[in-house]
Order: C-alpha cells, then sequence, then structure tokens
C-alpha cells in the first residue's frame, strides 16, 4: 500500500523528467506576459489600459497548460509506461488522482506566476496609469487567473485520460473551449440561454463580472458561482474518468 | 556492390560514425559487427540516403542512394520493423510500397507467402509481435526483387525456427548473386551465415576479412601441457620451433603445435605427461577483445572500483 | 501519378482521415441544423448564416492534414517512404496534392450539406443562391479547406510531432487570429493581415450575417478574392519552408 505522499512524488518525478512540460509551462508563463507587454506599450488614450486588460493574455497560458495536462496523461498511455504505473499501484484511480493533483498545481501556480507577471510588467511599462488592485473584482481579475488555470487543467487530464490519444484530446479540447463557445453563444434564440451553462464562459464570469464582461449580470450565478460551477465541470469530468479507468482494460 | 568511403556522420558533439570505408561484395553474404552503439544502424541510414553525411560517401551499384532510379528494385532494407503504421495491414502497406516503387502489386501475394504472413495479411500490423513484424519488414525488402540487400539485426525476436529460417534466406539470396549486408551485435550468428566480416567498433573499421580468416586469426589454436619434467619438454618444442609460456601453476602453454604432435614428441623424448589439453578461444571471447577498447557502452567490471580503492589505500 | 497514388493509399488506409472526415461534415452541418431550427423573423436565416460553422470543418480538417504526416514521423513510415521514393520535395508535394484535394472535397459537400440542412429544417426561407457573392460563400468553402490543409501539412512537416502540430494551429487559428485585434492601436491593422482573417473575408464579404456575429465590420485592404489569395500565398510559404526543411535534415 502506497501513502499518498509517495504517488504524488512519482507524479511529481515523472512530469519533470520529461521535456515537454518544461515547455509548455515556460510557453504558458511567456505567452500572457508578452501579450500583457504589448498591450500596455500600444495602449494610450484611445484604449486605456486597465487591471483586466492586462490579463487578456491568459487563454494562451490556459491552452498550452491544457496541453500538459493531456500530454501528461497520453505520453503515458503512448509509451506504455501506464501500464508500468498501474502494475506498481493497481488502483488505479490513486495514480490517476495523484496525476491530476500535481498537473492542476503546477498549472495554478504557473497561471498565479503568470498573472502577476502579466500585472507587473504593465506597470513597469506605463507607470503612469494606476493599476493598483483595489477592488475584490481587480483582485478576482488577477489572482483568479490561477485558478481557472488549475481547473482547465483537471479537464484536460480528464479528457485525455477518457481519449487516450493526444491528437484527439486536443483537438477535442480546442475546439471545444476556443471554438464551439463561441458559436454556440452566437445561435440566435437559443445561444443566449445555453452560454451561461458552458464551463468556459463560467470561468470568464468569475474572472471578469464587474469589469465589463457579461455587464448585464445576466448569469445566473455570480463570480464565485461561476468558479463552483466550472470547477464543478472539471470534477465530474474527472470521475467519470476516473471510473471509465477502473472498468477498461488498461 | 556497396562501397563506404571516408564515410563520417556527426550527431551534435557524437562522431556516429568515424571515416568508414569498406567494400560489400555481391554473391557473399557480408555481416556488419559491431557492439550496440558502435554505428551500424547509422552507417544503414546513410546508405538508403536517409541522413546526410558529414563529410564521405556511401555508393550502391556506383551510385548514392538517391540518385537511383528505381531505388525499391534495387535495394531492399529492413532497418526497424516498427516502421509500419500499426493500423494499416500488412497488405495495405505492402501496397503503398509496391505502387511507390513500382513493382507489380501481384509480387504482394508473392513476398507474404514467403515469410509466412498470407493468413495474418488482413489484421492491422499494431497487434503484430515482434516475430510477425520482423517477418513484415523483411518481407518488404524483398518486395522489389532487389540486388542488394541490406538488414539491420533481422533476427531480434525470431524464434529458433526464424532465425534458422532467416539464415537460410540469407544463404540463398547470396547463392543468387545478390549482395547481402546484414548487421549484427553477435558474431556467433554471424558465424554460420556470413561469408565475409566486416568488424566496426565506436564508428571505426576495425577490420575486413572472410569469416573463415577472421574466425582463424581471432582463435589461434593453444595447448596446455602439464609434467613433470617441464624443464626438458620446454627444451624439446622450443627446439621444434613451438612457443612455450608458463602458466601460474606450473603448467606450460604451447602455441605452435597441435596436441598430437607434441604428445608423439614428448613420447620420442621419455617426458611424462600428467594433461595434454588442447584449448580453442570463443568466437565472442575473440570479439570482445578486438571490440573491447572500442565498446561504447561498457559495463563497468564488477569490483573494479573496489581493487581501485584498495590499490589507493595501500 | 505515382507518387500520388502512393499517398492516397496511405491516407485512406488508416483510420483516423475517415474520422476526421465524418467528424468535420457532421459539426458543422449540425450547426447550421441547429441555426436554422433557432431562426426566427427576429433573426431571419441567411445564407451566410448556413455556413456559420464551417470553421468547426476547416479545424478538422487541418488535424486530418496534420495528422497525414507526422503520424508518419511518429511511426517511421516516412523513413520508409522516403527509401522508397527518394526526391523527398516530390513525396510531400504528392501528399499535399492528395490531402488538398480531400479537404476541398469534403469542404465540398460540407457547404452544401450544411446549406441543404438550413433549406430542409427551413423551407420557407429564401435561400436561393442568385448572386456571385453566394456561391462564393458555399462554394468558397472547398477552397478554403484545401488551402487550410496545405497550410497543414506544411506546419506538420516542419514540427513533425502531432501534438506541437495541432496546438500550435489551432491556437493560431482560433486564439492568436482574435487576441491580436483586442492590442490597441495596432491591432486592427494586424488583424487585416491575419491569414484566417484573410480567409473569412473571403467567405464572408457582402454577405448581410454569418450568424456569428463575425461579418466584417472594419474595411480590408484586399477584396475577398485578394484574400483567399493572401491565405494561400501564406500556406504556400509555410509549405515551401518545410519542404527545404525536410530536404535538408536527417529523416
Amino acid at each position: 500500500m502506497l501513502m499518498p505522499v509517495t504517488l504524488l512524488n512519482t507524479e511529481r518525478i515523472k512530469l519533470f523528467s520529461t521535456r515537454s512540460p518544461w515547455w509548455c509551462a515556460l510557453l504558458g508563463f511567456a505567452l500572457p506576459v508578452c501579450f500583457a507587454a504589448m498591450y500596455a506599450t500600444e495602449s494610450g488614450d484611445f484604449l486605456s489600459l486597465t487591471v483586466p486588460a492586462t490579463q487578456d493574455g491568459y487563454r494562451f497560458g490556459m491552452a498550452v497548460l491544457m496541453v500538459l495536462g493531456v500530454v501528461a496523461v497520453t505520453g503515458e498511455y503512448r509509451f506504455g509506461t501506464m501500464r508500468t504505473a498501474f502494475q506498481a499501484v493497481p488502483r488505479r484511480w490513486a495514480v490517476l488522482v495523484a496525476k491530476t493533483a500535481v498537473v492542476a498545481a503546477v498549472s495554478g501556480a504557473v497561471g498565479e506566476a503568470t498573472a502577476f507577471a502579466s500585472w507587473g510588467v504593465a506597470c513597469l511599462i506605463r507607470p503612469d496609469v494606476d493599476l493598483t488592485l483595489n477592488t475584490p473584482a481587480e483582485w478576482r481579475s488577477v489572482a483568479g487567473v490561477g485558478l481557472v488555470y488549475l481547473f482547465a487543467s483537471v479537464i484536460a487530464v480528464a479528457v485525455g485520460v477518457l481519449v487516450r490519444q493526444t491528437a484527439g484530446a486536443i483537438t477535442i479540447l480546442f475546439i471545444y473551449t476556443l471554438l464551439a463557445e463561441s458559436l454556440i453563444a452566437a445561435v440566435p434564440g437559443a445561444g443566449p440561454a445555453i452560454v451561461h451553462w458552458m464551463p468556459f464562459y463560467a470561468s470568464r464570469v468569475f474572472l471578469e463580472a464587474g469589469l465589463g464582461f457579461d455587464a448585464a449580470g445576466s448569469a445566473p450565478y455570480g463570480p464565485w458561482g461561476g468558479l463552483l460551477y466550472f470547477g464543478g465541470v472539471a470534477l465530474a469530468l474527472l470521475g467519470v474518468a476516473l471510473v471509465v479507468v477502473e472498468r477498461r482494460d488498461a | 556492390m556497396i562501397e563506404a568511403s571516408g564515410l563520417t556522420k556527426r550527431y551534435g558533439r557524437t562522431l556516429a560514425v568515424d571515416d568508414l570505408s569498406f567494400t560489400v561484395r555481391p554473391g557473399r553474404v557480408t555481416g556488419f559487427l559491431g557492439p550496440n552503439g558502435a554505428g551500424k544502424s547509422t552507417t544503414m541510414r546513410l546508405a538508403l540516403g536517409l541522413d546526410h553525411p558529414t563529410s564521405g560517401a556511401i555508393h550502391i551499384n556506383g551510385r548514392p542512394y538517391r540518385q537511383l532510379s528505381h531505388p525499391l528494385r534495387a535495394v531492399g532494407a529492413l532497418l526497424d520493423p516498427r516502421w509500419v503504421h500499426p493500423n494499416r495491414s500488412a497488405r495495405a502497406h505492402l501496397h503503398w510500397l509496391a505502387v511507390a516503387g513500382g513493382i507489380p502489386t501481384s509480387r504482394i501475394d508473392e513476398v507474404l507467402d514467403l515469410v509466412g504472413l498470407s493468413a495474418v495479411a488482413g489484421k492491422r500490423a499494431g497487434g503484430y509481435s515482434l516475430g510477425m513484424s520482423q517477418r513484415l519488414g523483411i518481407a518488404a525488402a524483398l518486395l522489389g526483387d532487389p540486388e542488394v540487400l541490406l538488414f539491420d539485426e533481422p533476427a531480434n525476436g525470431l524464434d529458433p525456427e526464424g532465425i534458422h529460417w532467416i539464415r537460410t534466406l540469407l544463404k540463398n539470396l547470396a547463392a543468387d548473386g545478390r549482395t547481402v549486408f546484414v548487421s549484427s551485435h553477435l558474431l556467433s550468428e554471424m558465424a554460420n551465415t556470413a561469408d565475409d566480416l566486416i568488424v566496426i567498433g565506436r564508428g571505426r573499421l576495425i577490420s575486413q576479412t572472410t569469416t573463415a580468416e577472421f574466425i582463424e586469426r581471432a582463435t589461434k589454436a593453444t595447448v596446455l601441457v602439464r609434467t613433470p619434467q617441464a624443464e626438458r619438454l620446454r627444451a624439446v618444442l622450443t627446439q621444434q620451433g613451438c612457443g612455450v609460456a608458463d602458466q601460474p601453476d606450473g603448467a606450460l602453454l604451447v602455441t605452435g603445435a597441435t596436441g598430437e604432435q607434441i604428445g608423439e614428441a614428448a613420447a620420442a623424448h621419455q617426458v611424462v605427461l600428467h594433461e595434454l589439453s588442447p584449448q580453442r578461444g570463443s568466437l565472442e571471447e575473440a570479439f570482445m577483445q578486438l571490440t573491447g577498447d572500442a565498446v561504447e557502452y561498457a559495463a563497468q567490471p564488477a569490483g573494479a572500483e573496489d581493487s581501485d580503492l584498495l590499490a589507493a589505500g595501500r | 501519378m505515382t507518387l500520388l497514388a502512393v499517398e492516397r493509399i496511405k491516407l485512406f488506409s488508416t483510420r483516423s482521415p475517415w474520422w476526421c472526415m465524418l467528424l468535420a461534415l457532421g459539426l458543422t452541418v449540425g450547426l447550421s441544423g441547429l441555426i436554422a431550427g433557432e431562426s426566427s423573423d427576429q433573426f431571419p436565416l441567411t445564407i451566410g448564416g448556413t455556413q456559420a460553422g464551417y470553421q468547426f470543418g476547416l479545424m478538422v480538417i487541418m488535424v486530418m492534414a496534420a495528422l497525414a504526416i507526422t503520424t508518419e514521423y511518429r511511426f517511421g513510415t516516412i523513413r520508409t517512404t522516403f527509401q522508397a521514393l527518394p526526391p523527398r520535395w516530390a513525396v510531400l508535394a504528392a501528399k499535399t496534392a492528395v490531402v488538398a484535394v480531400v479537404s476541398g472535397l469534403v469542404g465540398e459537400a460540407t457547404a452544401f450539406a450544411s446549406w441543404g440542412m438550413a433549406k430542409a429544417v427551413r423551407p420557407s426561407a429564401d435561400l436561393a443562391l442568385r448572386h456571385a457573392n453566394d456561391w462564393r460563400t458555399v462554394a468558397g468553402v472547398g477552397l478554403v479547406y484545401a488551402t487550410g490543409a496545405v497550410l497543414a501539412v506544411g506546419v506538420g512537416t516542419l514540427v513533425r510531432q502531432t501534438a506541437g502540430a495541432v496546438s500550435i494551429l489551432l491556437v493560431w487559428a482560433l486564439l492568436v487570429e482574435n487576441l491580436v485585434g483586442l492590442i490597441p492601436k495596432i491591432g486592427t491593422d494586424v488583424r487585416k493581415w491575419m491569414p484566417f482573417n484573410a480567409a473569412n473575408h473571403f467567405l464572408t464579404s457582402g454577405q448581410a450575417s454569418l450568424g456569428t456575429g463575425g461579418a466584417q465590420q472594419t474595411p480590408m485592404p484586399y477584396g475577398p478574392w485578394g484574400g483567399l489569395g493572401y491565405f494561400a500565398g501564406v500556406a504556400v510559404a509555410v509549405l515551401i519552408v518545410a519542404v527545404v526543411t525536410a530536404e535538408r535534415r536527417d529523416a
């Protein structure tokens, strides 16, 4: 019987002993920060620099860290190391929970670092603009990025476990998060009603409610409700993945 | 005919192949021998135009591979049996290769029969055992009925019957007058199959000879003799032009004479013999001795560190 | 001809291209049906609206095209291929041609099926293709898919890894091009020269609405056919860089 700490350590070693997670983490950090720097440089009287505007590039980082979450799982399936892992620890759900925890923690940490670095670089470039974090909404829009990364990577791990193939999992995730939600929202009539129950829309409500997004406050939940819903969907998906893994042949 | 001249390939800081020159002749099986990491596979990839040489060249029938007009009909190769799409059937894999090589598709069933895969030809290649993949790779190599054949470790993953089959196949291909170039890291495997041997270590040529010559040279015969009259026998044998070396336990190690000759000489001079045993070094020993200082990934001999420590402590 | 036949056999003897084609068709036509079903007097159904989901199919087709080359690298069959056919540029050109033609056909099928689906769901809507604009919006989808496939083969050849190639393509098409527009001052101008935005201009220019609100507000520095030309130019440029790279590096 392995202790949870051992499992977490195992997964941590596995994750960081290959190159792609490092690349993903680096890219997930660098892309939004560069975007914030570009935005701050070009901002002026016409388009003013605001706290939420410094975070506009967070979806770059989220997308890249979702790739990390997927590859952490599908890479193991591809090289057959998943079978070795299940051989070492026959309680498969425990292996996957540990893996999810490590990936989520890394994503959350990268998310926080990214958010504050993006905000910091904007402050440095435009010292004349007041970017102090005054209201809870402003704090949420910056510090909340890590939480959104965290749950997004849980979704990525779950999809990776279900699909077991890198290309398939990444395609599904990107097409859904980057295209399907906005296309469905644009369907006349039904769109605006369904869109509130799309998980990534809910995550944006959490980050940007009261700061221009969902201005009408038409979402049937508040910002924290949005996070709760987003997190709930992520954990539910993970639950399904765990059940499937226990039943399916490794 | 395969000719390498000054072939050199460098990957970053690693020199995989170092100024290699050799000739592989038609009508014979030529073994390409060397320990793991010696540069055998790299040489094969260079021969097939997959990698670009850093300097030098390797030609097939007098031309670089990429200038051959019908490469698959001139050269057949098996480098890695896993180079097949796992969701493609054996027949589909051979089909696209046949079309690519301008080879009549009727040939597909012929080679499938030849390697014994006809029964599973419609199944996805991803489900094949290593031995079956190896047979598919061989089928692909034979597809174009080529004059020149390159096989990288073809016996890998085959059962004893499969190994016997591949040996016979290689010999028959050579008997047809084809050029057959086979790599291996096991000398014992090559000793029974190859007519010529090209031995490399750390990317450099160690020797190019016939197999018989290599074995003859590598395993010089010696005879171990034990006698209470060692000095007398030594004088007799030295007089006859034999080499005599003392062993730590007082026995003599004689070179240059057979056991029979030594026994007769001893009887003629009334020397009592306690033991007379011909010694023959094993092929593997000889091979290891040859390539010993050229092994890339050598294991530390057990206890080597300890004895070093002891020596240092003295 | 041999090269084309080889690539055709290779493409259709594995499963994933079939899945991708099916998915491209299903997603796009499905969304068209949904939009038609939800249309009303307040939100009238337009020809542009029937093609609102073309990006679904485009993304899936680009994944298919990238996979056509990255799986060859992954399973090592690219070496078998280069061994059988040493001129690498010819192999890659043939693969691109086959993938582009298949993608174009899927695009046409998708576009007309989406249009037909909308017509079937809402027979009352006026969806007749009268003007050149209307034809471009529907029949142009195939051209965009074919060009997108060329770009994807190029990126796949350069990156050689499925995860990397697919991520780059989708993040670029769906995220970078949109977020760039957010940057103050230069954003709007830069966006005009983004390849997928140019392709979108080719399809949507002159149409009332694409249903996604994606209709061009900003005037573009080129016409619709110029947009397609620019998109194709970028795709071919990437492909050429990829082919030159493939010729030079070790397989």
